[in-house]
């Protein structure tokens, strides 16, 4: 759970008012808050966040593939309110599927698009979800742990 | 000179049944979008009606390869993600794991870096300004900017080794000792530089089909440059200053006297001036950075992070073996997750790196500034024409290999 020091941050306090079951843990390292949100809830923390609290850019979304941890992906998204200079990180644990964030940040679109193709990771309710860096007919997911970096054979010879 | 400057076409819905719509395939290969990008184009005769940007032509996988890497070797694939900001990419890199690390970087390395970071900024301004020129028809502004680009490269290369994958800023600090007479050259460039900028100013302010393919072109909404992610010098030339140098200042660039140039016309034109003016304060910062050149080291003390130096190593044990371990083992990184911004010429450039205690990073996510300016490219260009395509594509700066990685 949070700590009574992250409870004084006004940001947070109006968060978990606003949306109890949305934080589950948070802290502070390097001067960065990074707060671990219910996968569940995170369109309607990202609302709640850009709309009250002002976090008007989506500056990033990646995902960590936690592998042979389970759920094994971490999404990541990084958010920054202009006017107030504030930073903050999301955290969602998720198998495999997660809501997109892309009805509260269209931004979101291509970030979500590459964390699909590369990791593999669904998001419900996205308009566009295909592959964005590699090739559409492409076999696996390149970012994921367990995917060779190297000694990958790729045939010119046989094509089907 | 007056010129009346004509508003821009918009498109007119035509009456149902009446039109019939093409489908365009600009690039990858086409000269204006500087990589391989490819946009495909629906078009009702001049205009766009859909803009869809296909990425991923140069896709390399560097993310996945900096998994594969030690800590100080994903240096060298930093330079390759946007090849006219290396040294830019470096330093936000190095600021990250220098983050984990808890390293603290001598004074000299911080200011020789900010001096860098800012040629770097007016190297890629060069590029861009000369190659949006080109674009428009205006083909001497590429051969001028290039001239003065080449002052830069050389200078690069006088302090690396290398005119474009410098690969100079390191963790810890700077790759090798500043070389001799490298005070000579900026000063020169300093001096000479001004009157460059005076120089293309006074060909494209008053240059007709400059200002007609420039002037109300491209406009959008800073609620949805925000929303889609747009930042750097278009978000500048839209009025917000938003510049990670002032916000979260990094190497101690709170220490420097410098503005941040905003504009609010936030057309193709504005977004010119706004770079123009930010070439000048740029000029400005590397002055002030060789004025108070603070003296000392250029690496940080700590033996295991930072390779020995040479003499050291051939006369005393404990430095080779501490070189030894550097380069088969690498460094280890205490586990923990850090998000580095800095201000690229293009815009906010972000570092997402997480470690796991290991000789290899678990994570490196690059939030590269031409990945999201691009995402917004639709935007831009929809009911407007081809011809208009061009200047905004030129105006957006983007390099493929930042955008794709």
């Amino acid at each position: 759970m949070l700590s009574e020091a992250m409870l004084e941050n006004e940001t947070i306090a109006g968060l978990v008012a606003a949306h109890p079951a949305a934080v589950l843990a948070g802290h502070t390292q390097f001067a960065e808050i990074t707060l671990t949100i219910e996968p569940a809830e995170i369109v309607a923390t990202l609302a709640y966040l850009k709309y009250h609290q002002g976090f008007d850019r989506l500056s990033t979304v990646t995902a960590v593939d936690r592998y042979p941890l389970d759920p094994r992906f971490e999404m990541v998204y990084h958010l920054q309110a202009v006017g107030r200079n504030l930073r903050l990180r999301l955290r969602a644990s998720v198998a495999a599927e997660i809501a997109s964030a892309t009805i509260v940040y269209s931004g979101a679109d291509w970030y979500e698009r590459e964390v699909f193709d590369l990791f593999g990771v669904v998001f419900t309710g996205h308009p566009n979800m295909k592959r964005i860096m590699m090739p559409d007919d492409w076999e696996g997911h390149p970012l994921r742990r367990d995917f060779p970096t190297h000694g990958f054979k790729y045939s010119y010879g046989e094509q089907q | 000179m007056s010129e009346t400057i004509l508003e821009p076409a918009v498109h007119q819905e035509s009456e149902a049944g009446t039109t019939r719509r093409m489908t365009l395939n600009m690039g990858p290969q086409h000269p204006s979008t500087h990589g391989v990008l490819r946009v495909v184009l629906e078009l009702d005769g001049e205009f766009i009606e859909k803009a869809t940007p296909e990425i991923g032509y140069l896709h390399t996988g560097i993310e996945k390869q900096c998994e594969a890497l030690n800590w100080q070797q994903v240096i060298t694939l930093t330079d390759r993600v946007d090849y006219l900001a290396n040294l830019s990419n470096n330093l936000c890199y190095s600021l990250a794991v220098e983050k984990l690390l808890g390293l603290e970087i001598p004074p000299k390395a911080q200011w020789m870096r900010v001096m860098l970071a800012e040629l770097t900024r007016i190297n890629s301004h060069l590029v861009w300004l000369g190659t949006h020129a080109l674009d428009m028809g205006a083909m001497t502004m590429f051969f001028l900017t290039f001239r003065e680009r080449e002052d830069l490269l050389r200078l690069f290369e006088m302090f690396s080794g290398q005119r474009l994958m410098t690969s100079y800023i390191r963790i810890g600090g700077l790759a090798l000792d500043p070389p001799r007479g490298w005070e000579k050259l900026v000063h020169a460039f300093l001096a000479d530089f001004p009157s460059k900028l005076d120089e293309y100013e006074t060909l494209l302010n008053n240059n007709p089909i400059w200002l007609r393919r420039t002037k109300g072109i491209g406009m959008i909404p800073v609620e949805q440059m925000l929303d889609v992610g747009i930042t750097g010098p278009l978000i500048r030339a839209a009025g917000i200053p938003l510049d990670a140098r002032k916000m979260t200042p990094y190497s101690s660039y709170e220490k420097f006297d410098f503005m941040v140039p905003t504009s609010t016309d936030n057309d193709v034109f504005a977004r010119y001036t706004v770079r123009m003016a930010e070439m000048r304060e740029s000029l400005k910062i590397v002055q002030q950075a060789m004025d108070g050149m603070p003296e000392g080291p250029t690496r940080a003390d700590a033996h295991r992070v930072v390779l020995p130096e040479r003499e050291k190593m051939k006369t005393q044990m404990e430095a080779l073996i501490y070189h030894f371990k550097i380069v088969t083992e690498g460094i280890a990184v205490p586990e923990g997750e850090v998000f580095q911004v800095v201000e690229s010429p293009r815009g906010e450039l972000g570092y997402y790196v997480v470690s796991d205690g290991t000789a290899k990073p678990l994570r490196v996510h690059m939030r590269t500034p031409s990945f999201a300016n691009l995402q917004g490219l639709p935007r831009l260009i929809e009911k407007r024409q081809i011809a208009d395509a061009i200047a905004v594509m030129g105006s957006l700066d983007f390099v493929l290999g930042d955008c794709d990685r």
